[in-house]
């Protein structure tokens, strides 16, 4: 019989064999990111042969810091959030034999980065009001429509889509989840600006973007679910993983506090102390959430982690620029850029408050989170809903 | 005692009538988002027109001096239609703290500012608190020296009153901006652009002496007008979102038909009416050189100055994705609105020297104790 230590133990030697036989330095970064997913390393709690070596997840944190330890090039995580937060557990959830093979191991070596194709100017809050159509010909679908505040997609050579395929039922029955190629020329990218200066998220057209049916995921007028699987990963992703005290935007302002003793006041003080306690309360909920996570796909309660993430994120970094003051006034930069990632803690002050505003309505917003939390978490009845049983095409729009 | 009174006179009403007709002629949201792209050619025709043709520069400056003569009543409203507006000008700055700082005192200075002839900008930052520090400039032989950061109004002005010690107590030099050496700053509002300002052995002209209550007063009306401002950016941040959730549909209604978001709306007002009667109460105090004058601005600065993020944060919140974009104008008022909440002294401050004029000290001692 394993015991915990044991297994954690057996993991270690596997990882210390692993960096043996694949020296991180001299080792080109992409054969040793493919070697370290064929090994199990990538995520542990994945199945064998899909990258991981079906343990706890909690196991994961030390396999990541041996390899940082050991200085192993990383698959730019921060790049791919779409792709390994919620692009993979959806995959896991619901994908074929063939489908992970094509696609877990370019996704997870960073080769592949993965966009989100759900959100459209009449579907946000209300996203399975999409419009995008696809429609079947023959072993494939064609796709026309438009989706909106794509984050990434400059970048992505993948997309998870979210599609209608029968317009003539109500709205959550008529829509099919797809992997969407990117480099498809019926994609059309469009920078969108943000209020940071930046164009992270875009406008994408896609015309007669065609998709062959084995990139379908789960069955025709199945998206709904599927992409719930997404949204739950997403909210999960969004809130946070394990992290040490005063780690994130509350080590951002416990540093400010600390070099400014110049601009302290009580008033202020007290601010701090609360969002402090509140950190801390988020950090060690999540701890809570990830060790009953331990197994399994997450449910709602990912939601109530991303609504207190957000909270804090814009009540820190609101209090941040006040306790600056004049230094808070500045800008770092307002020029137009189309970044790779969100650069929280490498930006301004400024930056930061303005970006942390994105996180109460990215990933469904915080009004949405609420109702999500006090239907299907507390059981509280519904709001009336005056579509949910009228054919899609039928709804005003 | 007779009661202030707290509503906006026909007078009133018909100056903010004229007032908001202009800007909405000519400002455009998308003027003001090019400055962000540092395109300032909006600034100096629509300040000319409000300083010069609608005649403000010279609201505060008795018509003897060859201003209007108006009061701050009237101030205030200006400053909520430019609030309301995120209006580029450097009304509250020029027309009201340069001019107060030197009201009064026969020069010439003042007949140009209210002929809005100059524009001129107190060398202090912009967060300075009405009995808050002022930089230390040093005067030899009306040579100015010394250098002061995030000045607000002074890329706009041609003049700038440097407030400096001297053994005699602080005097108030008038300096050319051409003689300075002015370093605008990325500033998180671009639509009120700070700079840092360096003096070199600058030529000044000292236009006051004994002026230390002129600076405060000068600091004391910024923030009183400010917090009419922040009521005019409190004030179209709610209108805007009600006007668009009234529109927006999601889930087969309209989304302003959600309880939850009708009652954040209806809070929303709430703060607003609330802003709105102190400020007014701080404007009318003002004009009337009323005893509680000092009070009624603390409460209106902090009130205020947390209202107009409130209400702009909530407007962001409540457009969902397209208020984080850069083409919808509600980032102009989240940026303007969290850059007032500093300045003139941040609402924490105002709140402890509220503290001391209310007598609710924060120490256990008797004085001097309050926080
Ligand atoms: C920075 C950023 C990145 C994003 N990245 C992506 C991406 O990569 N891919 C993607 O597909 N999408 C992305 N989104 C889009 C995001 O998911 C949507 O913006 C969000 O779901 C809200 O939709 P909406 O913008 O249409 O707002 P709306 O749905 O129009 O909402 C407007 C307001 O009404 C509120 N509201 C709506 N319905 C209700 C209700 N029933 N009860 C109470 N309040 C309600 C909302 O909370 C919001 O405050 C991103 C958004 C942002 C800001």
């Amino acid at each position: 019989m394993n015991t915990e230590t044991d297994v954690a133990d057996k993991l270690s030697e596997q990882v210390t064999t692993f960096l043996a036989e694949h020296d991180p330095v001299t080792t080109d970064r992409i054969e040793f990111l493919r070697a370290r997913f064929d090994a199990g390393l990538a995520w542990v709690h994945f199945p064998v042969g899909r990258g991981g070596l079906g343990l706890p997840p909690g196991l994961q944190p030390e396999v990541d810091a041996r390899f940082a330890e050991a200085g192993a090039p990383d698959n730019h995580p921060r790049i791919n959030v779409i792709g390994l937060g919620m692009a993979a557990p959806t995959l896991m959830a619901y994908g074929t034999e063939e489908q992970l093979d094509t696609f877990l191991r370019p996704l997870w070596t960073g080769e592949q980065i993965w966009c989100q194709l759900f959100s459209e100017p009449g579907a946000g809050s209300d996203l399975a009001a999409v419009a995008t159509r696809a429609v079947r010909d023959g072993d494939h679908w064609v796709v026309d429509g438009q989706k909106v505040w794509t984050s990434s997609a400059q970048n992505a050579q993948l997309a998870i889509l979210l599609a209608r395929t029968d317009p003539d039922v109500p709205k959550h029955a008529g829509l099919t989840y797809f992997v969407c190629d990117m480099t498809d020329p019926g994609i059309e990218v469009r920078p969108l600006r943000q209020i940071t200066g930046e164009a992270e998220f875009n406008e994408v057209f896609l015309t007669g973007v065609r998709i062959p049916d084995s990139q379908r995921l789960g069955a025709v007028g199945e998206g709904w679910k599927v992409a719930n699987a997404t949204l739950n990963n997403e909210r999960l992703a969004i809130g946070g993983g394990p992290v040490p005290r005063e780690s994130g935007m509350v080590g951002v302002v416990a540093a400010a506090w600390r070099a400014n003793p110049g601009r302290r006041r009580p008033d202020l003080h007290g601010r701090l102390m609360e969002l402090w306690v509140e950190s801390e309360a988020a950090r060690l909920t999540g701890q809570r959430l990830r060790q009953k996570l331990a197994v399994g796909q997450p449910g709602p309660e990912g939601a109530a982690m991303k609504l207190t993430f957000a909270r804090l994120a814009q009540r820190l970094s609101g209090l941040e620029l006040e306790l600056l003051g004049e230094e808070g006034l500045r800008y770092d930069d307002w020029t137009l850029r189309r970044p790779l990632e969100v650069d929280f803690l490498g930006r301004g002050p400024g930056y930061r408050y303005l970006r942390a505003k994105g996180n109460s309505i990215e990933g469904g917003t915080s009004e949405i989170l609420l109702n999500i939390v006090a239907e299907r978490v507390l059981g509280l009845p519904p709001e009336p809903r005056v579509d949910r049983d009228v054919p899609f095409k039928e709804l005003a729009k | 005692m007779t009661e202030l009174n707290l509503l906006y006179t026909d007078v009133e009403d018909d100056l903010r009538r004229t007032v908001r007709d202009l800007l909405e002629d000519r400002l455009d949201p998308s003027a003001v988002i090019a400055m962000y792209d540092g395109d300032r050619t909006v600034v100096d025709p629509l300040w000319k027109a409000i300083a010069q043709d609608l005649g403000l520069a010279g609201l505060l400056i008795p018509e003897a001096e060859g201003g209007v003569g108006a009061s701050a009543r009237e101030a205030a409203i200006v400053c909520e239609e430019l609030g309301r507006a995120v209006a580029p000008v450097p009304f509250l700055t020029s027309a009201v703290v340069a001019t107060i700082a030197v009201a009064g005192s026969g020069q010439e200075l003042v007949a140009d500012l209210a002929a809005g002839a100059t524009t001129a900008a107190l060398a202090v930052p912009f967060t300075t608190a009405p009995e808050g520090p002022l930089p230390a400039l040093v005067a030899t032989n009306g040579a100015l020296t010394g250098t002061v950061s995030s000045v607000a109004g002074v890329l706009e002005a041609d003049v700038l009153l440097v407030p400096v010690e001297e053994s005699d107590g602080l005097a108030i030099y008038a300096v050319p901006v051409a003689g300075t050496t002015v370093q605008a700053v990325a500033s998180l509002d671009m639509s009120r652009q700070l700079a840092d300002v360096t003096l070199d052995a600058a030529p000044g002209t000292r236009v006051r002496s004994d002026a230390a209550n002129s600076v405060r007063a000068a600091l004391r009306a910024g923030a009183a007008m400010l917090a009419s401002e922040q009521v005019g950016v409190a004030s179209w941040c709610l209108a805007g979102t009600v006007g668009y959730l009234r529109e927006r549909r999601q889930f087969g209604r309209q989304v302003g038909g959600f309880q939850a978001l009708k009652h954040r709306l209806a809070d929303l007002y709430v703060g607003v009416e609330s802003g709105t009667a102190v400020a007014r109460y701080a404007a009318a105090a003002l004009a009337a050189d009323d005893s509680d004058s000092q009070v009624a601005t603390a409460i209106a600065a902090s009130y205020c100055g947390n209202l107009a993020v409130t209400a702009a944060e909530e407007a962001l919140q409540l457009h969902g994705g397209i208020g984080m974009t850069w083409e919808h104008p509600v980032h102009l008022y989240l940026k303007r609105a969290k850059t007032d909440q500093l300045a003139f002294g941040h609402p924490g401050e105002q709140r402890r020297r509220l503290a001391d004029l209310v007598d609710l000290p924060f120490g256990s001692t008797e004085a001097g104790e309050s926080q």
